[in-house]
């Protein structure tokens, strides 16, 4: 399916306030047509509040949310085209599988044979079809989440909130389900917004990403421009692993920077927009470092501990003026691995490093 | 460790005290069931086993005052229970579910405020009312005085099933478009049925076994029960109130048992998820 | 698992926010009309004139209070003296009442400790155990320790008969009686407050006693007592505060010199010889004296938990 420039939703300047404390401060993000659309963040970050605020379940203090052009701040839940899958699923336990799907769309007044068709049709949707007459009770982990999802979609909302829906199932379903959530949005054409903290999920399911903490957004981009080029020492660090080399920014420019390495090599480097000059931090990625002669080294240390991980190994170093730099190596046997203690030289492709935003 | 444990917890004479207690309990009521079903007239002196009592208080001289009064109380029970019923019900959904209201502290105080009240001042205080307001005593007033001390036990089983229902349900019917009026018919009444009917079979035999404020508050022309059987005891106990009075023992704790295992019908409604390793 | 809550957050459970007074206000009315204001009656009847065939005449008298405490009234030619009759039926009540709380703490802690210290299904069948007889109609119960104890009872049949004594053992009508129909009455009132306190009792504690030499009895005073107290002090509350007012156990089982005020409210009550204002006086009195004993538990709950 072609994607549209249409906004369908449009969240502008929430801010949701508890008493005192801020839970979401000034967000602002689009949401696009046909978007898988993921809120990452770590727990208590604001992305289930703002999940909840669309749905309708928290009053924002300040700001608008436009669904579709359509500001849906002041509706109540059961007045908004949204449908939510919810963490826990859910599912009303005194009614079986049909009756559970079903009872959206008798809410908006369908009868109860359209209504049965269009039941049978999205659990044929979920793969769940065998499953109509079984109660709540008698599914498994994974059978609830999908009957929590085609209750959900059954009244073709505009948009789909997902809340975490994975986190209760263990790893191989997990990733066996994350395949078929993306294939049922392509398939639906309906806009996804995906709430998880698990980055790894974030990055293989989205279209784009948004990540939260502490009630602000950090960033906005597709897994890809998150992963290389992050913003801020929280983005980097939260996405993937990183290292973050303190250094002293001497010059900017659009994009670019340069600055002193630990160990006094200057170098110029990709830099995030809202850098500034003085003490700053680097981000080079693991993968990214070499392990080479000590002379040719961009920074000098002492190899300290060898991390075995099957596939890689992660050596960590410790560096003269006293920070700490992760190599990641793949478990070859043509690389030369090097000894505890050995004084070792990294270096690393400037390009690939990034002046961040402190 | 663990024998220690075992050793700590131990002290000696606590388990022939704990007999002891047991045996004080249900002595005086064994005693009763026993003598109700002796053949003899008098009730101290042991003859053979035989029903002759409980056959003399369905038919014999005192049977239409026993009856009577029976129908009284069951007649007041149940309509009793049913309003505290629904009161209470009402009463839990805005105390749990209905977020912050004026006079929300004060009113968890005054659904308990029966409890609270020793009885014979609860009577004292329901027959000036009454008297002051010029109502006559009898049927009508019985049943608002029960209608009132039924209302915290009905609470009770009810707030308590309703806490255990996670609001996420309602929230999902809202979400699926439901209004408040329909979540509540829909979702939260079905899951709480059990706790209803558990309140609903305590305030009934709450009801059923009241005597100090029924006997305050009923006048002179009408019994219940209890009354009843207190009456009689009043001219000296015979054989056939041990009768009813089994009876009623047998009643009362089918119908608490009852209460009890209704309320525990329905499994726990959890959000049916069951976390692994997360 | 679940979505971890913010520190503040609004509760999610408030789906019908904004319904909460009209849903609250039958429970109002009910119990406002039906209880709160009889209470306030009775107030205002305490402080009424007594009309002879009972009920009241609307005429301001404080006789009721007067003639509770004293002999002459206040109002009279000599100074008045102090009427100790009721003033002391309100002191044996307190004594009765303090009697059978006594016993049950006697009986129902080390009862409570038992079930308490019993492994898993074991515990909840013996707490079944001791609340059925609870589930019986109080007037039951205290007819079935009447027949019980009577001089031609059960008991004292059986001691006559194996030759124990000669003449019966005279229980009924007396303190005794009484005291034993309260204990009857509401023991498990006192189990079930300590069972809940000792299956919260940390049994570290005891093994970090022993460790340190302390013996058993030790133990129990320095170290489980005081954990528990909470538990004693509720257990006693709840049996003390209902045996004050009681009226099946002194009216089935005591007699003239036994009087409390139970006895005391419900005889200006009945028939022409009744009082209506000393009646509500009393029941003032006695409510009263409850809420002083609640307030101060009260105090002291909310002073424990700083």
């Amino acid at each position: 399916m072609s994607r549209d420039n249409d906004i369908a939703v449009d969240i502008q300047n929430v801010t949701k306030m508890y008493g005192g404390f801020a839970a979401l401060k000034g967000v602002s993000l689009d949401i696009r047509d046909n978007e898988f659309f993921t809120l990452l963040g770590p727990s208590g970050c604001g992305k289930t509040t703002l999940l909840r605020a669309i749905a309708g379940f928290e009053e924002v203090s300040s700001g608008a949310i436009i669904l579709y052009g359509q500001n849906i701040a002041d509706l109540l839940p059961n007045e908004r085209p949204v449908n939510t899958v919810f963490q826990q699923y859910a599912l009303f336990p005194h009614m079986n599988v049909t009756q559970n799907v079903m009872f959206g769309l008798l809410r908006l007044g369908q009868d109860k044979a359209t209504a049965k068709n269009r039941v049978g049709e999205v659990l044929e949707l979920v793969q769940l079809s065998d499953f109509a007459d079984r109660m709540p009770g008698q599914l498994s982990g994974g059978q609830q989440q999908r009957v929590a999802l085609a209750r959900a979609l059954a009244p073709s909302p505009k948009v789909l909130l997902l809340d975490e829906p994975l986190s209760a199932l263990d790893l191989k379903l997990r990733q066996a389900v994350r395949l078929e959530l993306q294939q049922i949005q392509h398939q639906t054409g309906i806009t996804f917004i995906f709430v998880t903290h698990d980055q790894e999920e974030a990055l293989t399911m989205s279209d784009r990403i948004a990540v939260i903490e502490a009630g602000q957004v950090q960033q906005i981009g597709s897994a890809r421009e998150i992963y290389e080029a992050p913003k801020n020492k929280f983005v980097a660090d939260f996405i993937g692993e990183t290292n973050l080399l303190e250094v002293n920014v001497t010059d900017l420019d659009t994009g670019r920077g340069s600055c002193i390495l630990p160990g006094g090599v200057q170098i110029t480097c990709p830099a995030a927009e809202g850098a500034h000059s003085g003490p700053g931090h680097l981000s080079v990625r693991p993968e990214r470092i070499a392990i080479t002669a000590l002379s040719k080294g961009l920074i000098q240390g002492t190899a300290t501990r060898h991390i075995y991980l099957g596939t890689d190994l992660h050596v960590e170093v410790s560096l003269v003026n006293g920070g700490h730099v992760t190599v990641r190596m793949q478990n070859s046997t043509q690389i030369k691995i090097p000894e505890v203690g050995q004084s070792v030289g990294l270096e690393f492709e400037p390009d690939s490093a990034r002046l961040l935003v402190d | 460790m663990a024998g220690k444990n075992l050793d700590l917890r131990r002290f000696p004479g606590f388990l022939p005290l704990t007999l002891l207690c047991l045996f004080l309990l249900y002595a005086p009521l064994i005693v009763v069931m026993g003598y109700s079903f002796n053949d003899s007239n008098s009730i101290t002196r042991w003859d053979t086993v035989s029903l002759r009592w409980y056959y003399d208080v369905f038919y014999g001289v005192d049977a239409p005052k026993f009856k009577a009064a029976a129908l009284n109380s069951v007649s007041i029970a149940l309509m009793a229970a049913t309003s505290a019923t629904l009161i209470a019900t009402m009463a839990a959904t805005a105390m749990l579910r209905a977020g912050r209201f004026r006079g929300k502290s004060v009113s968890f105080a005054l659904i308990n405020l029966p409890l609270m009240v020793p009885e014979i001042v609860t009577a004292v205080a329901t027959l000036i009312f009454f008297s002051a307001l010029g109502f006559t005593t009898g049927y009508l007033t019985i049943l608002i005085a029960h209608i009132v001390f039924c209302i915290p036990f009905a609470y009770l089983p009810i707030a308590a099933r309703m806490q255990g229902i996670e609001a996420v349900y309602e929230q999902a019917a809202q979400d699926l478009y439901a209004t408040r009026f329909q979540a509540f018919r829909l979702i939260l009444l079905p899951l709480m049925t059990p706790g209803i009917m558990s309140g609903f079979l305590l305030a009934f035999i709450i009801s059923l076994d009241d005597f100090i404020i029924t006997n305050f508050v009923k006048g002179a022309g009408i019994e219940t029960l209890p009354t009843a059987i207190f009456g009689a005891v009043k001219q000296g106990i015979k054989p056939n109130i041990m009768a009813i009075s089994t009876l009623l023992l047998v009643v009362s704790v089918g119908f608490v048992a009852l209460s009890y295992f209704v309320g525990r019908m329905g499994g726990n409604a959890k959000p049916t998820t069951t976390p692994k390793g997360d | 698992m679940a979505a971890v809550p913010h520190p503040n957050a609004r509760a999610t459970s408030d789906t019908y926010i904004g319904f909460g007074v009209p849903l609250i206000l039958p429970a109002w009315v009910i119990i406002g009309f039906f209880l709160v204001v009889p209470v306030a009656m009775m107030l205002m009847y305490s402080f009424l004139t007594k009309e002879f065939r009972g009920g009241v005449i609307w005429e301001f008298s404080i006789a009721a209070y007067d003639q509770f405490f004293f002999d002459r009234g206040l109002f009279g030619d000599s100074p008045p003296t102090i009427e100790w009759t009721y003033i002391s039926i309100f002191w044996r009540s307190i004594w009765q009442a303090g009697v059978a709380t006594f016993f049950c703490l006697i009986i129902g802690f080390p009862t409570a400790w038992f079930i308490a210290t019993r492994t898993g299904r074991n515990s909840t069948i013996w707490l079944f155990l001791i609340t059925i007889p609870y589930w019986v109609n109080l007037l039951i119960r205290t007819i079935s320790m009447k027949f019980l104890i009577r001089d031609n009872g059960p008991i004292n049949e059986f001691l006559i008969s194996s030759g124990l004594i000669t003449e019966p053992f005279h229980i009924i009508n007396t303190n005794l009686a009484v005291q034993l129909g309260l204990f009857y009455s509401y023991l498990p009132f006192m189990v079930l407050p300590i069972y809940a306190a000792v299956e919260r009792y940390n049994f570290a504690l005891s093994e970090a006693a022993a460790d340190l030499y302390a013996s058993r009895t030790v133990t129990l005073t320095k170290i489980i007592l005081p954990a528990v107290k909470p538990g004693i002090v509720a257990g006693c509350i709840l049996v003390f505060v209902p045996s004050l007012g009681a009226f099946l156990a002194p009216d089935l089982l005591g007699g003239a010199k036994t009087f409390m005020i139970g006895s005391l409210i419900e005889e200006q009550f009945k028939g022409n010889a009744g009082n209506w204002p000393f009646g509500a006086a009393a029941s003032m009195i006695l409510l009263s004296l409850v809420l002083i004993v609640l307030t101060l538990y009260a105090r002291q709950q909310t002073r424990d938990q700083d």
